[in-house]
């Protein structure tokens, strides 16, 4: 129980050496940006509260419920976080918590932690507070439009988290892109279905037992800034993961870099763009599956806002 | 309900039972204990004694040497569906135990997991609302409840499984003397085989005939309370005050 | 259950002990990035890495095989890279019976030098905890420079975990003892199941609020207004300059051996 049973945590070794520094810039920048949102919205509360609340994710993890054949789901907490507390204030819990997970418990490598915040702390918390808020903001005030937003808060954050770190491992090289796609992302897919469950039903608690705490905008400032990083965020990883694609063909891609001699620093070069493929459909795939991700997102998002919005104009006429 | 108690069936019996924790404490050792069917036993020692650790392995929830055999069955994994719903194990704060948006929903928790139907689950749940005196809360919100209340609740949630044993750990604690005494009201009430664990030595004069004491993770005297509360010399030895 | 953050330390009086906690850290992640940069199939790099590791772990009177004991945790994620085995072109060694796949040398030595780099960085972090107490690893990364708010957040996270992680297990005590079974009974589902452990996360969130609140107002009783505390000063002294540099010149001249092959 000391490891967490999210399979995200990337280990060290499995980012090439740059890649691994552009995490940590991207998430050292972040970092810099939440720390002093937080601070405006918390003030002196600020340690105190997120450093318990980040204890609280850790414990949360380990609260599991049995699914099948001896299998049981957990919770990642990035999304929930960011539905009551907002997404910069998610953010730095999330970066306490993997901060101690990868220093104490060797969950996730030290030199690879950018990514790691990144992906579960960034990327989670951001697309989930979004997915929250936008869904909320569609879907109404009643009590099931709030549930449905969260459950599709949870689902997409996990998922989306999920694609980002697999498109990193492709990036490195570790992993062909289409299979690390398809496979990260048909396995979060699964997962996410319980991490929506569990937000949900978390928030349906928080709702009779503290409603203030999910009042719309009582926690969550800096809004517009929260959407440019997570746009930014989607364009850049985006970039990275077509980038290979948009070439004009892998040969060509080969051919350029033999001309530079990159080739024969080839192996060891600690920025390989294309790792080889001998499977010779790559394109599409990769493509087709991150298209499926999306789609499936789109679905979810639709759902739970349908959803919402029926609940609350029958809640309407009622009342 | 009273024919059910006449039958041999719900005994705690516990022999050379010796547990130690993972960071190697040694909490219990070779404690032996037998309660029959319909007694009412108070558990009682210093802190660090081992009694909420006994308390824990009349469940399954800790596994220790030795024997353990609850209602006739012996502690084993395929028995701890079967010994968890005979066995009613109320811990000591409430708020480890109502996690649910209504009490309703908390108390039908556990006749839910077994899978009776709804209504026999709501039937269970409005009566064990109404056993530990709490019978219109159903819709209430647990974190709004006072102390006192919530552990009511927590025993109602324990009841709703209609056990046959009751085990409490530390039931007073932390409650103003109102809540003290409806509390005391209501164990006095409840017909259940009990095994309390308190520092509370008045309410085990007013309620237990028979009192165990445990020190060190060992049975240091076990028989009938009046007789053990009048040594002063026995009291003194292991940190207790009447 | 008891979860013990301070179970990683283990505290000898070695010279490794001794050293200033920033030159563990510092010298812990120059190596875990070293690691990274040694190329494929530098198996001699690789001896050389962990014969270090191996070094520092004799040195800090923690025996050989202390870091292997728990170095495990990555093996999930090797299905991550097992790809590379038949997608890596090259010579082929091997025809998979039923799918024809074809395992190269190279998809080999890629994997597995993969795998070797990844078990070896995390020796590093596993003697680095063990060698430096939590709140020094903390201080440390005070002085290096993380911003001083963070770690002081996690320092109250690193406080409060245990006591959080306690109340969660005794609410997943409470919960299997109510789990009781009567004969015959029809299975509860997953759906259910996890509706009760969002319950549970939730009301742990509500605890874990109002326990922070608690602990807002004993800070401010106690004079607290937001600022933090200035660090705690320790000087360097010679000997922790001669490992820093001593270790930085040995793992870059490892590198540039193990490079050019």
């Amino acid at each position: 129980m000391l490891a967490s049973p999210l399979r995200m945590h990337i280990p060290d070794g499995f980012l090439t050496p740059a890649i691994a520094v552009i995490g940590w810039a991207i998430a050292v920048a972040i970092i810099v940006l939440a720390l002093r949102q937080t601070r405006r919205q918390l003030d002196d509360r600020m340690v105190p509260m997120m450093g318990v609340l980040a204890a609280f994710i850790f414990a949360a993890q380990a609260i599991n419920f049995p699914v099948a054949a001896g299998t049981s789901g957990h919770l990642i907490g990035a999304s929930l976080a960011a539905i009551v507390m907002g997404p910069w204030a998610a953010t730095l819990i999330m970066t306490a918590v993997l901060v101690v997970q990868g220093l104490l418990f060797q969950d996730g490598g030290l030199v690879v932690m950018g990514w790691n915040v990144v992906n579960m702390g960034v990327v989670a918390a951001f697309s989930g507070c979004l997915t929250y808020t936008l869904a909320r903001r569609l879907a109404g005030e009643s009590r099931v439009a709030i549930l449905a937003a969260s459950f599709a808060a949870g689902w997409i954050s996990v998922v989306i988290a999920s694609l980002a770190a697999a498109i990193e491992l492709a990036a490195s090289g570790t992993s062909p892109l289409t299979l690390a796609v398809a496979a990260m992302g048909s396995v979060h897919a699964l997962i996410g279905i319980g991490e929506g469950i569990i937000t949900a039903a978390a928030v349906g608690l928080l709702l009779v037992s503290r409603p203030e705490l999910l009042k719309a905008g009582a926690t969550a400032p800096g809004g517009r800034t929260a959407t440019l990083v997570l746009v930014g965020l989607a364009v850049g990883l985006l970039v990275a993961a077509f980038s290979p694609l948009a070439s004009p063909s892998p040969d060509g891609l080969e051919a350029v870099a033999e001309s530079q001699n990159f080739l024969g620093l080839g192996q060891a070069a600690p920025y390989r763009i294309l790792p080889d493929y001998t499977v010779p459909f790559i394109a599409h795939p990769a493509l087709t599956t991150i298209a499926a991700v999306m789609l499936g997102t789109l679905v979810v998002f639709g759902g739970a806002v349908l959803v919402g919005r029926a609940a609350t104009r029958r809640q309407a006429s009622r009342g | 309900m009273g024919e059910a108690f006449l039958t041999m069936h719900h005994t705690i019996e516990v022999r050379r039972l010796s547990f130690a924790y993972p960071d190697g404490f040694q909490a219990l050792r070779g404690v032996d204990l037998h309660v029959s069917p319909g007694e009412k036993v108070a558990l009682v020692g210093p802190n660090g004694a081992g009694k909420s650790t006994l308390i824990l392995h009349l469940n399954g929830i800790l596994r220790g040497q030795g024997e353990v055999q609850v209602c006739g069955l012996p502690m084993e994994d395929e028995n701890l569906g079967r010994i968890r719903a005979s066995v009613g194990l109320v811990f000591q704060d409430p708020d480890d135990q109502l996690f649910s948006p209504s009490v309703r929903e908390d108390v039908a928790f556990g006749p839910m997991y077994m899978g009776l139907t709804e209504d026999e689950v709501g039937r269970r749940v409005q009566r064990a609302l109404t056993s530990v005196g709490m019978p219109e809360s159903a819709a209430r919100v647990p974190h709004h409840l006072s102390g006192g209340e919530k552990k009511r609740i927590a025993v109602a949630t324990v009841l709703a499984m209609e056990p046959e044993i009751l085990v409490l750990d530390e039931p007073t604690a932390g409650l103003d003397p109102r809540g003290r005494r409806g509390l005391i009201r209501l164990l006095a009430e409840l017909p259940q085989t009990m095994l309390v664990s308190t520092h509370d030595l008045r309410m085990v004069q007013e309620l237990f005939s028979r009192t165990v004491v445990l020190d060190q993770g060992q049975v240091v005297a076990d028989g009938p309370t009046d007789g053990l509360m009048a040594d002063a010399a026995l009291l003194a030895a292991h940190g207790l005050e009447a | 259950m008891h979860f013990d953050l301070a179970d990683q330390y283990r505290p000898r009086p070695s010279f490794v002990h001794h050293l200033d906690p920033r030159v563990k850290v510092v010298v812990a992640l120059a190596f875990i990035l070293a690691a990274g940069l040694m190329p494929i199939g530098a198996w001699g790099g690789y001896a050389a890495l962990l014969i270090l590791a191996l070094g520092a772990s004799l040195t800090s009177g923690l025996g050989p095989i202390f870091a292997l004991r728990r170095s495990y945790v990555a093996l999930p994620f090797a299905l991550v890279a097992l790809p590379l085995v038949f997608t890596v072109p090259g010579e082929v060694v091997y025809h998979t019976p039923l799918t024809g796949w074809t395992i190269t040398a190279q998809g080999l030595e890629r994997f597995l030098s993969l795998m070797l780099r990844s078990w070896i960085a995390i020796q590093a972090a596993i003697l680095l905890t063990a060698v430096t107490p939590f709140p020094d690893v903390l201080w440390a990364l005070g002085t290096l420079r993380f911003p001083r708010l963070l770690v002081a957040t996690i320092g109250f996270m690193y406080r409060y975990f245990f006591v959080l992680a306690d109340e969660a297990t005794r609410m997943l005590r409470a919960r299997a003892a109510r789990s009781g079974e009567v004969g015959g009974r029809r299975k509860t589902p997953a759906l259910w199941q996890a509706r009760v452990a969002g319950h549970m996360v939730g009301s742990l969130f509500l605890r874990a609020l109002e326990r922070s609140e608690r602990v807002h107002a004993a800070m401010l009783a106690r004079g607290y207004n937001g600022q933090m505390p200035n660090l705690a000063q320790r000087a360097m002294r010679r000997m922790d300059w001669l490992v820093i540099l001593a270790a930085l010149l040995l793992l870059v001249g490892l590198l540039a051996w193990a490079r050019p092959f």
